[in-house]
């Protein structure tokens, strides 16, 4: 077979992650490769530590041990937990993303959708404004917001509509990996379908690497290729999505699964 | 091209007691280019389960199953991705497809993935719809709102949009009317003469015994009681 990708193209390795809250284990020795292209959920509920690993992955939180390795355009891996902060905020503003679950965390909530979108273009150099404008208006029709809603403000927006400014925002710069925290959390699930069909298409064609954490089964088995389980903050279980959602090995997994309710 | 050594297979089911149900045991099987074998056996005789595993969604708890050079029961979750890209088709029985997706896209998206360029997908995915007499109306329409019928045959267009050296076909003929059964023979046909690897599930026996060249009965591989 041809076209196997090599070890040594993995772009984000994390290794031994961990994270305590006192005596409180939010996430212990927490280890995988992710390839470019890969896109891996994790999945768990509300205090598994999902979301804990998440903002220790993306510096957002300091973890305790581990280690966070990404590779950069050159090629070599970095430690970005033992970068200086200047360097991780470029890093946040280039080849990295933040998808939050509410998009007011994600936004600038009293300027102009345009310019949500537009900033993060000019906080990378870019300068010229027409430019800039185009590529925000492009951005705004790629998420499936019309071209004259790009002065209001996300306020005037609906959930959804916020949630796929949040993410125009987020890609507009062309990050090689994102990071998603309960992207489809709190919406309508007519507009959670189309914003996973959304994501799923950008995904694609960008060739985006993305962690998603969720605790939606159905949003992993549309999106994510990879999957980790994980409870009291280990992981349980890991593997290929559909592998994992179909024989389930562990007992917590196995419980998971069969408590979807069937539509 | 597809190749099983002494596969074994055991659910275990941590929130009912634990309870342990052998499925397979000591599974082997070979299927060569340009051939094409059916699984035969009762209902529950782990029909399904083989298919599974031959694809990677089920685990192998022993045994290696090796399709186009790339080990299942050993191989990382990426590798199989990659299989299952380039090397290694199947036909489900039901089509999962994600809200809003236009059928021709659905059809068309195995080739998208290897970079195809897309006209020439969106060719092919018309040619095929259009063979298993899918109205041309419905082309731009999500199939999640179609008949079981017509989504099985969006399926085996999907499924045979590529050529897959290696195919996996699980009942591709049930709920098919007498007409678009036949498209679906001669799809299978055509593949087996291009030299693609095909192993199936066909209760409809008529059709088992004009596309396979053998069987291999799944109850011979049934756990003997302790």
């Amino acid at each position: 077979m041809k076209d196997m990708i090599q070890d040594t193209d993995v772009l984000l390795s994390v290794r031994g992650l961990s994270k305590f809250y006192g005596a409180r284990i939010g996430c212990a020795e927490v280890s995988f490769d992710l390839f470019p292209g890969e896109v891996m959920g994790i999945v768990g509920e509300s205090g598994s530590g999902k979301s804990t690993l998440l903002n220790c992955m993306a510096g957002h939180l300091t973890p305790d041990r581990g280690e966070v390795f990404f590779a950069g355009r050159d090629g070599g891996l970095r430690d970005t937990l033992r970068m200086s902060e200047p360097e991780r905020r470029m890093l946040g503003r280039t080849d990295w993303a933040f998808v939050h679950q509410h998009a007011r965390d994600g936004l600038r909530m009293n300027v102009s959708a345009g310019g949500n979108v537009g900033e993060r273009l000019m906080a990378v150099g870019a300068r010229h404004y027409g430019a800039i404008r185009d590529s925000a208006v492009d951005w705004l029709g790629r998420v499936e917001i019309a071209e004259d809603r790009i002065d209001d403000r996300p306020t005037a927006f609906s959930g959804g509509m916020q949630q796929r400014l949040q993410i125009a925002r987020n890609l507009i710069t062309g990050p090689r990996l994102v990071f998603m925290d309960e992207p489809t959390g709190g919406l309508d699930v007519s507009v959670q379908a189309r914003l996973l069909d959304l994501l799923r298409g950008l995904v694609r064609e960008m060739g985006l690497s993305a962690v998603i954490v969720t605790h939606d089964l159905a949003v992993v088995r549309l999106l994510a290729d990879r999957l980790m389980v994980m409870k009291d903050g280990h992981v349980v279980e890991s593997g290929l999505t559909d592998q994992v959602l179909d024989d389930p090995q562990h007992g917590y997994t196995q419980l998971l699964v069969s408590s979807v309710l069937q539509v | 091209m597809i190749e099983l050594r002494d596969v074994s297979k055991q659910f275990v089911l941590h929130n009912q007691g634990s309870a342990v149900i052998p499925v397979l045991q000591g599974a082997a099987l070979q299927v060569s280019p340009g051939e094409c074998v059916a699984l035969t056996g009762n209902s529950g005789a782990g029909k399904s389960t083989l298919m599974r595993m031959v694809y990677g969604n089920y685990l192998a708890d022993r045994g290696a199953i090796v399709v186009d050079g790339v080990d299942l029961a050993t191989a990382a979750p990426r590798d199989i991705l990659a299989l299952r890209r380039q090397s290694l088709g199947y036909v489900s029985q039901f089509l999962r497809v994600v809200p809003r997706v236009p059928t021709l896209e659905v059809v068309a998206e195995p080739l998208l993935m290897l970079r195809v360029e897309r006209e020439a997908a969106m060719v092919r995915a018309e040619q095929l719809l259009g063979l298993l007499n899918i109205p041309e109306r419905l082309w731009s329409l999500s199939p999640t709102t179609f008949s079981g019928g017509e989504q099985q045959r969006v399926n085996i267009a999907r499924g045979f949009a590529y050529n897959y050296p290696a195919l996996l076909l699980d009942e591709p003929t049930a709920s098919l009317d007498p007409v678009n059964r036949a498209v679906v023979l001669s799809l299978i046909e055509e593949a087996k003469a291009r030299g693609a690897a095909i192993l199936g599930i066909f209760h409809d026996a008529e059709a088992r015994a004009r596309v396979c060249d053998r069987s291999i009965d799944v109850s011979d591989f049934t756990p003997k009681a302790a």
